[in-house]
């Protein structure tokens, strides 16, 4: 089989994981669950109200129709409109995932950072102090539950950092005197730490155990004894032979868990109240606000599927042996 | 916990034969790796604080004994929460709940996934494709958030939560045991026993089953953990069983009665350690369990998850 085959394999493949997901969604909101409207929590609410907004919504239509208007409106990027604020709910949750991409890429980034300094030394001193240490670690982190460790960040490490546990802003930010541009990113970044921190570390554990044990693969390939054999430093047989070599693995697994950075990340923003995707879940469920978790999740499954196929992609160009 | 990107990975690799399976594998696989016996060792002493404790303590543990946070005394070696009940009691009830949850669901998923998976390796064509399929696409919807949504759409019971959790894990174990049964099939035994005039429902219960179980068994403990971790990701969004006491709920009070603006850290601490050390325990337990009966899972290439490697083919000397 050809390139191109595998290629259209997983494009349809992914497609198809799409229109699931996008079943999936309707089947848990609106055939299992009762109506959305009757579930919105709302005092003011009169019953015309309601009436009115189940006409709106298309609910008083038969399951297949409401189906049939229900992709039809997915095809055109319509997501619905938030029953809280009546705003679509793509205007509604886009500012928080900023957020959210942003909390996440820089946790992703310490996670890799730790993982690849802990296998690398792991894989390096196999057998060591250093390795069964660096392991255990990792896995103990990996066994936390993120929230938990979120509070204990709170808890002991903030005060000692002299970071802030909440929000993405400071609130007397810009108003004695006009926030620079610099003051208003250093802010956010501020407020980001924690949370990213706390991600790094619930991850790094898993990312830690699949370098070192990708490095101890390469580490024991004749090139790498060649590579001993011809003078060269550790540092360089090491960087330039063994993790090189060993990142066919990693960058598969850090695109692939990215499921479990998002699952991990809805919990952690609520520690923090940092104001990203997870945060809005939790208020979505809060509020009932079904149309705002319907988008969501939708969101984060495409993300999560659009993240298997990169996976697959880059397998696909970094290892051309996949394609058979 | 990444359980689908695990599963997937690990499950993929049909190729190889498994290791002819004796009686007490399960014992050889456990004995022989100090890993396992922890964890073991660790689950046991949970299991035995749910079943023995309740029979000396009794009375409501939500009971209010003193002072809202009331910092750890003689009396009261953990203190005491935002509701000022005893700690330590919560912690004993939470564990009965807790491990409940964690058992039922991994056992809904075990059977779900594991009718699926043997259904799949055992009649393979298209059933087998079709079954797949199904499991590839669910493998890649993301856990959590399904979890989070299905939990708010069914409203908080426990019961709910199980078979939620349940539902949702079986992909990964129904690629595990279809691999493991389409080797197992293919064995002269079965055939012979087919060629006998055995029927299929013989061949799986008489042949088949007892050869996957033992798989079967570790990728359960496995799923225990992810159980358990869940549940207390699924209460602490407010999503749990209002009327019980987990670990989960446990975590959740003390965010919810701000134990750290009173800087209770024993309100906090003691619950979440407990979840640690039970993930901690049935993780290196399951997969110590799954690397000593699947040794396709310790080739390095076919597997992401990998705690044993092959060994080092060229000898490094690391001074």
């Amino acid at each position: 089989m050809g390139g191109f085959d595998y290629l259209a394999k997983r494009l349809l493949f992914a497609a198809v994981t799409v229109f699931v997901a996008i079943t999936l969604n309707f089947v848990l909101f609106r055939t299992l669950s009762g109506d959305a409207v009757s579930a919105l929590r709302c005092r003011q609410c009169t019953q015309a109200f309601k009436d009115y907004q189940r006409h709106e919504l298309g609910l008083d239509e038969s399951k297949w129709q409401q189906y049939k208007l229900y992709l039809n409106d997915l095809a055109h990027g319509d997501f619905g409109r938030s029953l809280r604020s009546q705003a679509p709910v793509t205007t509604e949750i886009w500012p928080p995932i900023k957020n959210t991409i942003a909390m996440v890429a820089l946790g992703t980034f310490f996670s890799i950072v730790f993982g690849i300094l802990v296998g690398v030394i792991s894989a390096w001193r196999r057998g060591t102090a250093a390795d069964k240490g660096g392991l255990w670690t990792g896995l103990a982190f990996y066994s936390m539950p993120p929230q938990w460790l979120g509070l204990l960040m709170v808890l002991f490490v903030a005060g000692a950092l002299g970071l802030p546990t909440s929000g993405i802003k400071d609130p007397t930010l810009g108003i004695l005197s006009d926030a620079s541009t610099w003051d208003v990113f250093v802010d956010k970044m501020r407020h980001m730490i924690l949370p990213a921190l706390t991600l790094g570390l619930v991850l790094f554990g898993e990312y830690a155990l699949v370098v070192r044990s990708a490095m101890l693969e390469t580490l024991g390939e004749d090139y790498v004894l060649t590579a001993r054999a011809k003078g060269l430093s550790n540092w360089s047989i090491v960087w330039k032979h063994g993790l090189r070599n060993a990142a066919l693995p990693i960058i598969t697994l850090i695109a692939l868990s990215l499921g479990f950075i998002i699952g991990g990340s809805i919990t952690i923003e609520y520690v923090f109240s940092y104001p990203g995707i997870g945060l809005a879940v939790v208020e979505a469920i809060d509020q009932r606000d079904y149309p705002i978790l319907q988008g969501a999740f939708l969101l984060l499954t495409f993300s999560v599927i659009f993240a298997n196929l990169v996976a697959d992609l880059l397998y696909f160009k970094l290892d051309p042996r996949v394609s058979t | 916990m990444s359980a689908s990107t695990q599963g997937a990975a690990a499950a993929d690799s049909g190729l190889a034969q498994a290791a002819p399976r004796r009686p007490g594998a399960i014992k050889t696989a456990i004995l022989t790796q100090p890993q396992a016996l922890i964890g073991l060792a660790i689950i046991g002493a949970f299991v035995i604080i749910a079943l023995v404790a309740p029979l000396f303590l009794s009375g409501d543990p939500k009971a209010k004994v003193g002072p809202i946070f009331e910092p750890p005394s003689t009396a009261h070696p953990l203190g005491l929460d935002g509701g000022g009940a005893d700690m330590i009691r919560l912690l004993i009830a939470g564990t009965r709940v807790s491990l409940l949850v964690g058992f039922c669901a991994a056992l809904v998923s075990a059977i779900i996934g594991g009718t699926i998976g043997v259904l799949s390796g055992f009649f393979g064509g298209k059933t087998d494709i079709a079954l797949m399929r199904m499991t590839d696409y669910f493998l890649v919807i993301p856990d959590i958030p399904l979890m989070i949504v299905a939990a708010a759409l069914f409203g908080r019971s426990l019961t709910n939560i199980i078979i939620i959790i349940g539902i949702i894990y079986w992909t990964t174990t129904a690629r595990l045991i279809r691999a493991q049964v389409k080797s197992v099939r293919e064995r002269v035994y079965v055939k012979r026993s087919r060629a006998l005039g055995a029927g299929n429902g013989r061949l799986i219960f008489k042949h088949i089953l007892p050869q996957v179980a033992p798989l079967l068994i570790a990728n359960t403990v496995l799923l225990v953990a992810y159980a358990i971790f869940a549940e207390t990701f699924i209460t602490f969004l407010g999503l749990g069983d209002p009327s019980v006491i987990s670990w989960g709920r446990l975590i959740e009070n003390a965010f919810q009665d701000d134990a750290i603006l009173n800087n209770a850290w024993w309100a906090i601490v003691p619950p979440g350690l407990c979840v640690t050390l039970i993930v901690l325990g049935a993780t290196i337990f399951g997969q110590s369990l799954e690397d000593g009966l699947n040794p396709r899972l310790r080739v390095g290439h076919l597997s992401v998850r990998r705690f044993k490697v092959r060994p080092l083919r060229g000898k490094l000397d690391t001074e």
